[in-house]
């Protein structure tokens, strides 16, 4: 199921050999698998299970999720910026469809 | 009386957990299956969740561990685990020098009234563990599903 | 402990007292009685899980749709303060609608495009969106041309219901701040709708809000976009004073 909706925070700049802090918001039910709908039937999981986010090419954070990972999955992190470069944000589902998104970093000097 | 309000002063405040919490077997099967009878250290894992939780459905958490994130001294994994959640585990971060920090911060689904386990193994390999426990209250007007 | 239950029972009866009826109280906005994790999920524009439907509705509000190959932003260049005046009656049909069954009416009868359902992903994404324009600012007063719609909402308000048998005043009014399991009774107010709702992972809207109030106490509920609830909005953008809008809120 590709996202419907993701929200991403990244500063419009960072300066070099600083921390940075990113947040993602993205559209997803998280169907856990344990919920029955009206008719008495277990509605089937359908979670996104893997998220990594690279910069520079290099994975600063990959992260599995299971079923108890809140519906539209909010998550923060951090990196610490080195030189200007492109932030590459990979969801995969259970299904193995995956979803990128892309910004861009820019570094300046202190 | 004195209970409902200690709970509603906790209610929406952080947690921090330096309270030395006793595994329930559930938790502690859940732990030996992933690591074994490896020893758990504490002190520098902080695990951040509110003491009240108004629906199970949506529970922020945070956690850091202290470290400096260097080549040669950094934080490799962090898993959190709900022991009374059908799946115990909730999420497994993988991080890197380049994380810079090692501290992420997300929302969790939890089932019951229980304790969960956050574990952070270092590039060394050592294991560092933290416990936090959160009250689940039920909502009162549960409707069937659209 | 016997004293402290008496205590409590003594306690409980004074804030409902206190509280009481809505006329003699200050409207507050759902948003005082949740816990202040979920108001502080409100408050971060980033985080707030409702700002997704709002987002994918500024997206939808400009993507061109149906026969006529126009969006919603070629008739309409500003919404900011439109969602206060809703429930209106329709200048076409001469019908009370919400918000969202004009958006529904918009698309089939003005954009030539295929009808949408009441609690679809496009009828939550456009409302959040428009409600958001009029976030801060209180709902319009009702105009008097509206009496007949007002009075009928307002008596399904205050009829009995259900197996439970219970009007909405008998917690929206008689038992605001008190517990149900861990609820804790807000006056029931529509100011922050479509809302995300942490019981329904999801957006929602106030009539399926309405449903599970009506499922709750053991009543037939009514359809989504029913008229029975549509006047009962419009009971409740009177009934909420003053109070802002703040859509999207988030509720438990």
């Amino acid at each position: 199921m590709a996202l419907i909706n993701t929200r991403i925070s990244v500063p419009t700049q960072a300066q070099a050999n600083t921390l940075v802090e990113i947040k993602t918001l993205v559209s997803h039910p998280m169907e856990s698998g344990y919920r029955i709908d009206y008719m008495g039937e277990m509605i089937p999981r359908n979670i996104l299970t893997r998220f990594t986010c690279e910069y520079l090419g290099q994975p600063v954070i990959e992260a599995e999720f299971g079923p108890g990972i809140a519906a539209n999955p909010f998550m923060a992190f951090n990196l610490l910026a080195t030189t200007t470069g492109e932030l590459v944000f990979t969801w995969t589902d259970q299904h193995g469809e995956v979803s990128t998104e892309t910004r861009t970093l820019l570094v300046v000097d202190p | 009386m004195q209970r409902r309000s200690l709970i509603g002063y906790a209610a929406g405040s952080l947690l921090i957990s330096l309270l030395p919490l006793s595994l329930s077997a559930a938790a502690r099967q859940t732990l030996e299956t992933v690591y074994g009878n490896a020893e758990f250290n504490t002190d520098r894992v902080t695990l951040k969740l509110p003491a009240l939780a108004e629906n199970g459905s949506s529970v922020p958490l945070s956690v850091s561990v202290d470290s400096p994130m260097t080549d040669v001294d950094h934080v490799s994994e962090i898993r959190l685990f709900a022991e009374k959640n059908p799946v115990p585990e909730i999420a497994r971060y993988r991080l890197f020098a380049a994380s810079g920090k090692a501290s992420i911060s997300t929302r969790i689904r939890l089932s019951d009234t229980q304790v969960i386990t956050a574990v952070a193994r270092m590039n060394d390999n050592s294991l560092w563990v933290a416990r936090g426990k959160i009250v689940v209250t039920l909502a009162a007007c549960i409707e069937p599903l659209l | 402990m016997r004293s402290h239950g008496l205590l409590l029972l003594a306690a409980v009866w004074l804030s409902a007292s206190l509280s009481g009826h809505l006329g003699a109280a200050e409207p507050r906005s759902g948003y005082a009685f949740q816990s202040s994790d979920t108001q502080t999920l409100q408050d971060d524009d980033f985080q707030n899980p409702g700002m997704l439907w709002v987002d994918q509705g500024e997206v939808l509000f400009q993507t061109a749709a149906g026969g006529s190959g126009k969006a919603c932003v070629d008739c309409h260049k500003d919404m900011q303060g439109v969602a206060r005046s809703f429930p209106q009656r329709n200048p076409d049909t001469g019908q009370l609608m919400s918000l969202t069954q004009q958006i529904q009416h918009c698309r089939t009868t003005h954009q030539q495009a295929t009808p949408i359902r009441y609690e679809s992903t496009p009828a939550l994404a456009l409302s959040a969106y428009i409600g958001y324009q009029s976030t801060g600012l209180p709902f319009a007063p009702v105009p008097a041309s509206l009496a007949i719609e007002l009075e009928r909402g307002e008596a399904y308000y205050y009829q009995r219901k259900g197996q439970l048998n219970l009007g909405c005043q008998h917690c929206h009014e008689d038992s605001v701040g008190e517990m149900l399991r861990g609820d804790k009774i807000s006056q029931g107010h529509g100011n922050g709708y479509p809302i995300y709702r942490l019981e329904w992972q999801s957006a929602g809207s106030l009539h399926r809000r309405l449903r599970s109030c009506d499922i709750g106490v053991r009543a037939q509920p009514h359809q989504l976009g029913s008229q029975t609830y549509t006047e009962v909005e419009l009971f409740l953008r009177q009934r909420a004073g003053s109070l802002p809008l703040e859509v999207p809120a988030v509720r438990r």
